[in-house]
């Protein structure tokens, strides 16, 4: 992960391997906060005793997380665009004659039917994808990014959303988004019962094993305080390695990583936030556009807490795929 | 449970192997053929288009009936092409003739600010960019299909079925090869 990869395959097969950790890692999270509350509010013993004799909340929990993702996926895109006041590109328009070339060239490129073209009216450059498959994607661009980037640049900026599209990012974010939502969901519920709840059902003795239970009850109510945090700690993780990922794809369909490059130290030179674009959406940019100055360091704090790698990493991986030194 | 149930799983695990490869190999080429048909649409619109272009900077640019003569008659010669290299090798020659035409154009102020040529050379240029792009697209899964044939144990198969290469798309013609001569004496 932190070693330089020789080449983009070899950056593209690891960065689907560290994604599928951190999904796997997000549905146990899940089912943990759901197990939790079986054992230690509904007296639920594995070995098959217990209220109901099978693990309700668990199963639950795992249900709202299935139930948000699918909701996530069949309403998100709309809500995300929405959300930016992105509004369709009209293909008449010759102002957006360009972009909807580009567009087309890096679908055909990457292989996959053309996404719908948006705009966004906002000064600052920045770009984002979304949809819940290629065949569903819209890709949304800035005012400011038609503006500030000539025509190299912008087709880079595309095939790194265009990457997003075919590597299917846009329906892995829009997922753990929902999830997002979903634990955080059951983090206030599970406090809740905890307030209400009387210690009563819990009987210690049907709990198993006393010190070992209560070390997990502890830890179990450390993870149910801590899981909103934990949950965006785990989305911005996969949101960075697919933001390399998509670095890696685009250079692929264009051949060219050094416009990508350049596009991104413009990007990063316009220092104004893109206020346009609320945080929710923030991961599926190609820069913050928070502004935020975590993404511009390096190191162990400031990985855990970007949705973005730092740019200056992402320029100096993109210029050794164009064998440039950085 | 003896040495025949072990025989069987054999048999059974090879010819599940066998079938996914045989699968692979129809998938990669269909979309071979997919991909082959992606860079001919984006032919034909090039060919759509360069009658306009012509129509469009001939009143402009009537000292270089020459040049316009030469587009024309490539453009005539990648229509009439069959076949995977021929037709690589006429794209080739009509994108040279294209590539002249268009630095010829950067020398008439009267064409450089016409919006109905920029638009069109915006056009034009983006389709030898699709054209560019479908070929990439179509040369790496041709590769990955001829790749899926040759390896070991892959090419068992593609010989029992007599699978066939795809063809690249590569410019042949070593002149679609040189760069084109730029004069930079300044006389006037």
């Amino acid at each position: 992960m932190s070693g330089t990869p020789a080449n983009i395959f070899e950056q593209e097969a690891a960065n689907r391997r560290n994604t599928v950790v951190v999904m796997g890692v997000f549905v146990l999270f899940v089912a943990f906060l759901g197990f939790g509350f079986d054992v230690f509010f509904l007296g639920y013993v594995p070995g098959g005793r217990g209220l109901f004799g099978f693990p309700v909340a668990t199963l639950a929990a795992l249900a709202l997380g299935g139930f948000s993702a699918y909701n996530g996926l069949q309403n998100g895109a709309r809500a995300v665009l929405s959300s930016s006041g992105a509004v369709p590109a009209p293909a008449g328009d010759p102002r957006y004659a360009q972009l909807h070339n580009v567009v087309e060239e890096m679908a055909i490129a990457a292989g996959i039917p053309p996404p719908a073209v948006y705009v966004i009216p906002d000064p600052d450059p920045n770009a984002f994808a979304t949809g819940k498959d290629p065949g569903h994607a819209c890709i949304a661009v800035t005012e400011g990014l038609l503006e500030s980037l000539n025509r190299e640049e912008l087709q880079a900026v595309v095939a790194h959303e265009m990457g997003h599209v075919r590597n299917y990012d846009i329906r892995l974010m829009t997922v753990i988004a929902a999830l997002i939502g979903a634990v955080m969901l059951l983090s206030q519920f599970g406090s809740r019962s905890m307030r209400f709840g009387s210690g009563g059902r819990r009987g210690s003795d049907r709990s198993g094993g006393g010190g070992g239970g209560v070390v997990l009850l502890v830890f179990w109510l450390i993870a149910l305080v801590l899981a909103p945090f934990i949950s965006k700690l785990l989305a911005m993780a996969v949101s960075r390695q697919r933001e390399y990922l998509a670095d890696a794809s685009g250079a692929e369909l264009t051949r060219n990583p050094a416009a990508l490059a350049s596009a991104l130290q413009k990007i990063d030179a316009a220092v104004e936030p893109t206020r346009s674009i609320k945080q929710g959406t923030a991961h599926l940019c190609i820069a913050n556009p928070l502004g935020s100055n975590l993404d511009q360091k390096e190191g162990f704090f400031a990985d855990l807490f970007s949705t973005h790698p730092p740019i200056a990493k992402r320029i100096m991986l993109l210029k050794a795929m164009a064998y440039q030194h950085a | 449970m003896g040495p025949l149930l072990i025989l069987l799983i054999i048999v059974v695990v090879v010819l599940a192997w066998a079938v996914m490869r045989y699968n692979g190999l129809v998938t990669l080429r269909n979309q071979v053929a997919n991909g082959w048909k992606q860079i001919d649409v984006q032919l034909k619109r090039r060919h759509d288009l360069i009658p306009n272009l012509v129509n469009t900077v001939k009143g402009s640019m009537e000292f270089e009936q020459e040049t316009l003569q030469k587009v024309i008659a490539a453009r005539n010669a990648a229509v009439s092409a069959t076949g995977v290299a021929d037709a690589a090798a006429k794209e080739g020659a009509l994108s040279g003739a294209l590539g002249r035409l268009f630095a010829l154009a950067e020398s008439y102020p009267t064409l450089k600010s016409n919006e109905n040529v920029k638009q069109l050379q915006e056009e034009l240029a983006s389709t030898e960019n699709k054209i560019g792009f479908a070929r990439q697209f179509y040369n790496d899964i041709a590769t990955k299909f001829n790749i899926a044939q040759q390896v070991f144990p892959g090419n068992i198969i593609a010989g029992m079925f007599s699978f066939k290469p795809a063809e690249l798309f590569e410019i042949k013609d070593a002149g679609d090869r040189e760069v084109p001569q730029v004069d930079l004496s300044l006389k006037k």
